[in-house]
């Protein structure tokens, strides 16, 4: 009953605020056409495995920036789940053979362009047969880490606009006034999810539909699961929002937090080459819910994975959403006495 | 009248970190009352009364309200508290506002409405209900704030500076109001800075640097320390000038 209330009044005050509204809505698309049209690939250390690969190809090869070890493909396929191999070339009747992990074109290419270099014999042509493990030939950079963004836009605008919500809550009176009445911190704390909740999933939705039919991102799994992270996400953005926000004095405070929160996020989400970072900061990924947002997205997008192999990233995300939420309730009681 | 207490403070002192805002105080209220509150900005006004409306916890002493001991979620369902700053949805209209605390307070249906417009029509806002409080003027916010703290037909009332920002006709008609509400049974304290409001109470606190200085009728008060304005005799007790 409450907590209806409250979500109503959240969706009403969007509506009368039309422009945080298009901020929330409409930002994220245009942010993600740019980016979908500017962006370059980028360097790293390719990983590839191999198997009764002729001895001077083998020289050639273990000659150029990647890493190379022997393995059979039963291993190399183990290895691509894992996201720990990058390709794996054997020589199948005298004809190479390239699987490529498939999920990072800029390594795709090279990949291929090393392994062409090694096979190569003057006046001789030989041409590899490519397979993808995932992806596909045609898979563009900005399918690989658009994935990543739909996360990160959803985590973004969501963290920014309910940190404000509830600041101006704290700032204007109405959180005393709601303090002084006879309903509960939890009632709070629900309602605000549910009513941003109302909005995120439009968000998302507008995200995942604009990404994938208009911009053409790569999409193989399905769509209810890219949804479900999305959602969990932004839920997961609001509880930590609001939280942090308990923490601010006005609304440049809620900016600050922007380089403290969000960026370190984004590093260590999969938008820089994860396996490039230095193992004195790599620990701090896996304590980002963005990290696990961002992880699921591509495993569904670009693998056309399922419940299955996502359902621990799911649960992460909801962990965090609810420790947040549990943290607010407790912040709260610095508003009441009882 | 009868002589129940509505408020008892018992030692009641309040400290924020080191500093003691509110020092050992006792205060008694009675049932259907009007009782005012004076002193200067930052005597601890706001302190005392955020304390009785359970949004400020108290460092040390009792705080009862109609007999029972504070903090209770129920007694809070009795208690109408309009704070010094309005504590409205700005980007809301005047309805939804009222809309939304009442429910807060659990109301809903044919009550809810009629009590909406009843509240309005008191504060004289019915009709500017449809307007985003962003472009109501101060003293429509101000109103508009008191009506929210009548919606649930609380028994005390507290009121926190509730005429700053309003006119001298509209201050007339709240103050009507309230003599209103105080025949209705309802007990109401109210906060000022301003002396002749002060002079409209049944009884009177006079606050200054986090205690009570002084408690009685504003006449009780002049005759006892043979005053003709209510300004002396708060000069009387404080020393130094009055800065309100
Ligand atoms: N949250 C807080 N933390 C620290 N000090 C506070 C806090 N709230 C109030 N104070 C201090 O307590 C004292 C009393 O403040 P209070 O707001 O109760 O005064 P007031 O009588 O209502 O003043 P005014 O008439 O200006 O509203 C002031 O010195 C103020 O600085
Ligand atoms: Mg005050």
């Amino acid at each position: 009953m409450r907590v209806k209330a409250i979500t109503v009044r959240i969706i009403k005050q969007f509506f009368h605020d039309k422009r945080t509204l298009a901020m929330m809505l409409v930002a994220p698309l245009l942010i993600l056409t740019i980016i979908s049209l500017v962006f370059n690939g980028e360097d790293s250390v390719p990983s590839i495995g191999i198997e009764q690969v002729p001895e001077p190809v083998k020289e050639l090869l273990k000659e150029q920036k990647i890493t190379v070890s022997e393995m059979d493909q039963g291993d190399a396929e183990q290895k691509f789940r894992e996201g720990s191999l990058d390709a794996w070339i054997t020589l199948e009747d005298n004809q190479p053979r390239i699987v490529l992990e498939g999920s990072d074109p800029g390594t795709n290419q090279m990949v291929l362009n090393i392994v062409q270099q090694a096979i190569q014999s003057p006046g001789q042509k030989i041409k590899p047969d490519v397979e993808y493990f995932y992806g596909t030939e045609g898979m563009t950079s900005f399918d690989n880490f658009g994935p990543v963004l739909i996360g990160f836009f959803a985590f973004f605008f969501v963290f920014l606009i309910a940190g404000v919500s509830f600041l101006r809550e704290r700032t204007g009176g109405t959180l005393e006034r709601l303090m002084g009445s006879p309903v509960k911190k939890s009632e709070i704390v629900i309602g605000y999810l549910l009513g941003f909740g109302f909005f995120t999933l439009i968000q998302s939705t507008l995200i995942v539909i604009y990404s994938i039919y208009v911009l053409d991102l790569l999409m193989i799994g399905d769509f209810i699961w890219v949804l479900a992270v999305t959602l969990l996400c932004a839920f997961t953005a609001l509880s930590l929002g609001t939280l942090l926000s308990t923490y601010a004095h006005n609304e440049l405070q809620i900016i600050q937090f922007i380089p403290i929160v969000i960026v370190p996020q984004v590093f260590f989400s999969g938008l820089f080459d994860l396996e490039a970072i230095s193992d004195w900061v790599s620990w701090i990924g896996p304590i980002t819910p963005l990290y696990y947002a961002a992880d699921a997205l591509r495993d569904v997008m670009i693998r056309g994975l399922g419940f299955e192999e996502i359902a621990i990233n799911l649960a992460v995300l909801f962990g965090f959403s609810l420790l947040f939420s549990a943290a607010n309730i407790l912040a709260l009681r610095k508003y009441r006495s009882f | 009248m009868d002589n129940t207490m509505v408020i008892e403070l018992t030692d009641l002192t309040k400290a924020f970190g080191s500093t003691t805002v509110i020092k050992k105080t006792s205060l008694e209220v009675q049932n259907g009352e009007i009782f005012g509150m004076l002193g200067p900005s930052g005597a601890g006004k706001t302190t005392l009364v955020k304390m009785i409306a359970g949004i400020e916890k108290p460092t040390s002493g009792e705080l009862r309200l109609f007999n029972k001991k504070m903090p209770s979620h129920r007694l809070i369902r009795q208690i109408g508290y309009m704070a010094q700053t309005d504590g409205l949805y700005h980007d809301l209209t005047g309805i939804e506002n009222l809309k939304f605390f009442s429910a807060m307070y659990g109301m809903k249906g044919k009550k809810q409405k009629e009590r909406m417009e009843e509240v309005l029509e008191l504060v004289d806002l019915t009709a500017y209900k449809q307007k985003v409080v962003r472009n109501y003027s101060g003293g429509m916010k101000r109103r508009l704030s008191l009506a929210v703290a009548l919606l649930h037909e609380p028994k005390l009332i507290l009121l926190d500076e509730p005429t700053v920002g309003i006119d001298p006709v509209l201050r007339q008609s709240i103050w009507n109001e309230l003599y209103k509400l105080k025949e209705k049974g309802m007990t109401i304290l109210v906060t000022t800075h301003v002396m002749d409001e002060a002079d409209k109470c049944d009884r009177l606190a006079m606050v200054r640097e986090g205690a009570i200085i002084a408690v009685g009728s504003p006449d009780s008060l002049k005759e006892e320390t043979k005053s003709e304005t209510i300004e002396e005799v708060f000069l009387y007790h404080g020393g130094g000038k009055y800065e309100g």
